[in-house]
């Protein structure tokens, strides 16, 4: 495989002749700063991310340094003028204090790692054989394949939660089933246990592992395999260090793609969890809306990103190295 | 480029004592409607380096998949070393092969791509180790172990997938167009070491390839292949000089054919009518078909020569007359395109045997086209 030569730079489009002198002018503007086209294009999303992302970032930080009080909005204000020209900067760390201080945080943190971690164990159980399958399915079978994979999209997420609800509960659909099929004799209580918060994570976070699963199974030379039985390896062998190994960056992408939003999960655990379920997503919400503690709220979520952190930037990382693979 | 050496010594396939270390039987290979392989026997004997040549479609890549087993004959049996291969998966069999993509591991290193097919027998570590060393030697790669595939050359992958298949020393070795993606002169150096490394290490080669000249180099014999027949099993110099059909004669090298019909016909010679050849053509052996009988004379082009004035021992056969219309100076020789006086266009090369400062035949002369009687090949087919 020869890589193409990718031009270091492509030519500018044209100087702009022919075009009405204000374009001219604020065409050159914009050269003069350092923005062509080009530039312009990759600025939507930096834009997009500033105003979204950086900027109620740095919002929820802020009142994760203030103190709470009533008063709208419900928390003290950070800078302050004192006397005549002096700004002060009054950072309270009590907040983080605080969640240091009481194990509840501590517990719903941990309690959230472990459901999101089994979680992502569970979906990658079994996400990889459906997107192997789908992978190594005859070509005109794929596309049906994924649609139904995307299928419940379609539905509103929280619908499809309460969906659960009816076929978990004490008389509902599969106690009953489990019932008239003779297995059990009294109902199962599956709602409201750790249980049916998996079983609702698990369903609800599944084609978030198998998409990306599927995009580098897919990509996957059949040669290869080829090769490992050519040189003598049986199938289970030629799949444990060919296709697995090779599979490892969708793996990743797609266990952080679970992992991450299932640490913060909110309504799944509120809806099928139990009352003794305690994740982090729940304390937030309590925090900010049942005891109007902003400050506190904000720091379980700055703590909260802090820990994803790490996650996130093993993601980006694998990323850039799958699309290394891919240039190839 | 033959190997004047292997010539001598080595033709099991005329020794009637000697078995063919594979054999094939009445090999027939379908998908679907569509028959890729069509009744195909063949015999390969130990030590060849054995070409299967053909354009896509002609079955070759499916015939050299059935030997690796990664398909199954729908009829007839295929034998490696007197041993039936018909329910032996891949992964049992004692080939091995060189894929045309080379199908590297590339979550590998190149030391670790080697030594997997070792790994599966599980040789020992220091065996393993040493054979790796001993192979990369042979390739000439000895500073690269520790490389991934994706940091080397088109020419180095092309080296490694061939260790990585020898490593085992298979008791024969499947080459799917082991060249085809090295740019020309890469090529060219690397059939003599392919070959080279063949004579070393012994082991029997079938490469399937659709590039005549590199059949024609490499090969102790060749078998052409159209349309999911063998049409002709021979060296590289009989399929040349004396191919079996019309196919054979235009798919190896260039020639010239003419059609005409048998006037006469005796042990030592035929005598064949030709209007497209503007003469009656003499060759100087017989043919077992009947008189009139419509045939195909087959005259490659630098069997021919050309002249501006008539040769001194113009018989009138074998000698035709036209207008020179095209030529192409390629250095060594040149190709000149005559159109003779019946419409049809032959090629005709010659050496450049002076350095030509003024051509002595040039664009639009009347020259005259001849010869031998051995020059022509009749082809009933």
């Amino acid at each position: 495989m020869t890589a193409t030569p990718i031009g270091k730079e492509i030519q500018a489009p044209g100087s702009g002749a022919g075009r009405p002198l204000p374009v001219r002018l604020t065409i050159g503007l914009l050269r003069r700063l350092g923005l062509t086209g080009r530039g312009l294009v990759i600025l939507v999303p930096y834009v997009w991310l500033l105003l979204f992302f950086l900027i109620p970032f740095a919002i929820v930080l802020k009142i994760s340094f203030s103190e709470a009080a009533i008063a709208i909005p419900p928390y003290t204000a950070l800078l302050e003028w004192t006397e005549e020209a002096f700004l002060t900067i009054k950072l309270n760390f009590g907040s983080y204090i605080f969640l240091l201080t009481d194990s509840l945080y501590a517990v719903a943190y941990l309690n959230s790692l472990k459901i999101a971690f089994v979680s992502t164990v569970l979906c990658l159980l079994l996400g990889y054989p459906m997107a192997y399958g789908i992978a190594k399915s005859p070509t005109s079978w794929r596309g049906p394949l994924l649609m139904l994979i995307i299928l419940p999209f379609w539905t509103s997420f929280l619908i499809r939660v309460y969906a659960w609800i009816g076929i978990l509960k004490q008389e509902g659909l599969l106690n009953n089933l489990l019932l008239w099929l003779g297995v059990i004799d009294t109902p199962l209580q599956i709602l409201y246990t750790d249980v049916s918060i998996y079983i609702g994570i698990v369903y609800s976070y599944l084609p978030f592992m198998i998409l990306p699963l599927y995009a580098t199974l897919e990509k996957l030379d059949d040669t290869l395999l080829e090769a490992a039985a050519d040189l003598g390896a049986k199938p289970f062998g030629a799949f444990l260090r060919v296709t697995l190994p090779l599979s490892v960056p969708g793996i990743v992408a797609g266990s952080l793609l679970v992992f991450i939003p299932a640490v913060g999960e909110f309504v799944i655990p509120s809806l099928l969890g139990g009352p003794n379920t305690l994740m982090i997503g729940a304390v937030l919400w309590n925090e900010f809306f049942a005891n109007r503690d902003w400050p506190v709220a904000s720091a379980v979520a700055i703590a909260l990103l802090l820990f994803l952190v790490v996650p996130i930037m093993l993601f980006q990382y694998y990323q850039g190295k799958q699309q290394e693979a891919a240039k190839q | 480029m033959a190997q004047p050496n292997r010539k001598i010594t080595l033709q099991p396939w005329q020794d009637p004592k000697e078995q063919p270390y594979v054999r094939i039987e009445k090999v027939t290979k379908k998908f679907g409607d569509f028959t890729a392989v069509d009744d195909v026997s063949l015999s390969i004997y130990r030590g060849e380096l054995f070409s299967l040549l053909g354009g896509s479609g002609s079955g070759k890549t499916t015939l050299l998949r059935m030997l690796a087993g990664f398909e199954m004959p729908t009829s007839g049996k295929i034998f490696i070393d007197g041993v039936d291969m018909s329910n032996i998966p891949p992964y049992d069999r004692p080939v091995n092969m060189m894929f045309q993509s080379y199908a590297l591991f590339p979550h590998m290193s190149v030391e670790q791509n080697i030594a997997f097919g070792l790994k599966q027998d599980r040789v020992a570590r220091d065996e393993i180790k040493r054979r790796v060393a001993e192979v990369l030697e042979l390739v000439q790669l000895g500073g690269f172990a520790k490389r991934r595939p994706h940091q080397l050359s088109g020419g180095q992958r092309q080296r490694v997938a061939l260790a990585r298949s020898l490593v085992k020393r298979p008791k024969l070795l499947l080459l799917d167009e082991p060249l085809g993606a090295l740019d020309r002169r890469l090529r060219e150096r690397t059939q003599f070491e392919l070959v080279n490394i063949q004579e070393q290490v012994g082991i029997t080669f079938v490469i399937v390839t659709h590039d005549q000249e590199e059949a024609m180099t490499m090969s102790s014999r060749i078998a052409v292949m159209n349309n999911g027949w063998i049409t002709q099993v021979g060296t590289p110099a009989e399929v040349y000089e004396y191919p079996a059909t019309k196919f054979v004669a235009e798919f190896v090298g260039s020639v010239n054919m003419f059609a005409g019909r048998i006037l006469e016909d005796e042990p030592d010679h035929v005598l064949i009518q030709s209007e497209e050849a503007g003469c009656d053509l003499y060759i100087n052996h017989g043919v077992p078909v009947p008189l009139g009988t419509p045939v195909s004379v087959a005259v490659r082009p630098e069997k021919m020569a050309l002249s501006k004035e008539p040769p001194a021992t113009a018989t009138g056969r074998n000698l035709s007359q036209g207008t020179v219309r095209e030529i192409a100076y390629l250095g060594n020789l040149s190709i000149y395109l005559i159109e003779l006086d019946s419409g049809k266009m032959v090629r005709v090369t010659q050496p450049n045997f002076s350095r030509l400062t003024e051509m002595p035949i040039t664009w639009e002369d009347r020259v005259y086209v001849t010869w031998h009687p051995f020059a022509g090949v009749v082809l009933t087919q």
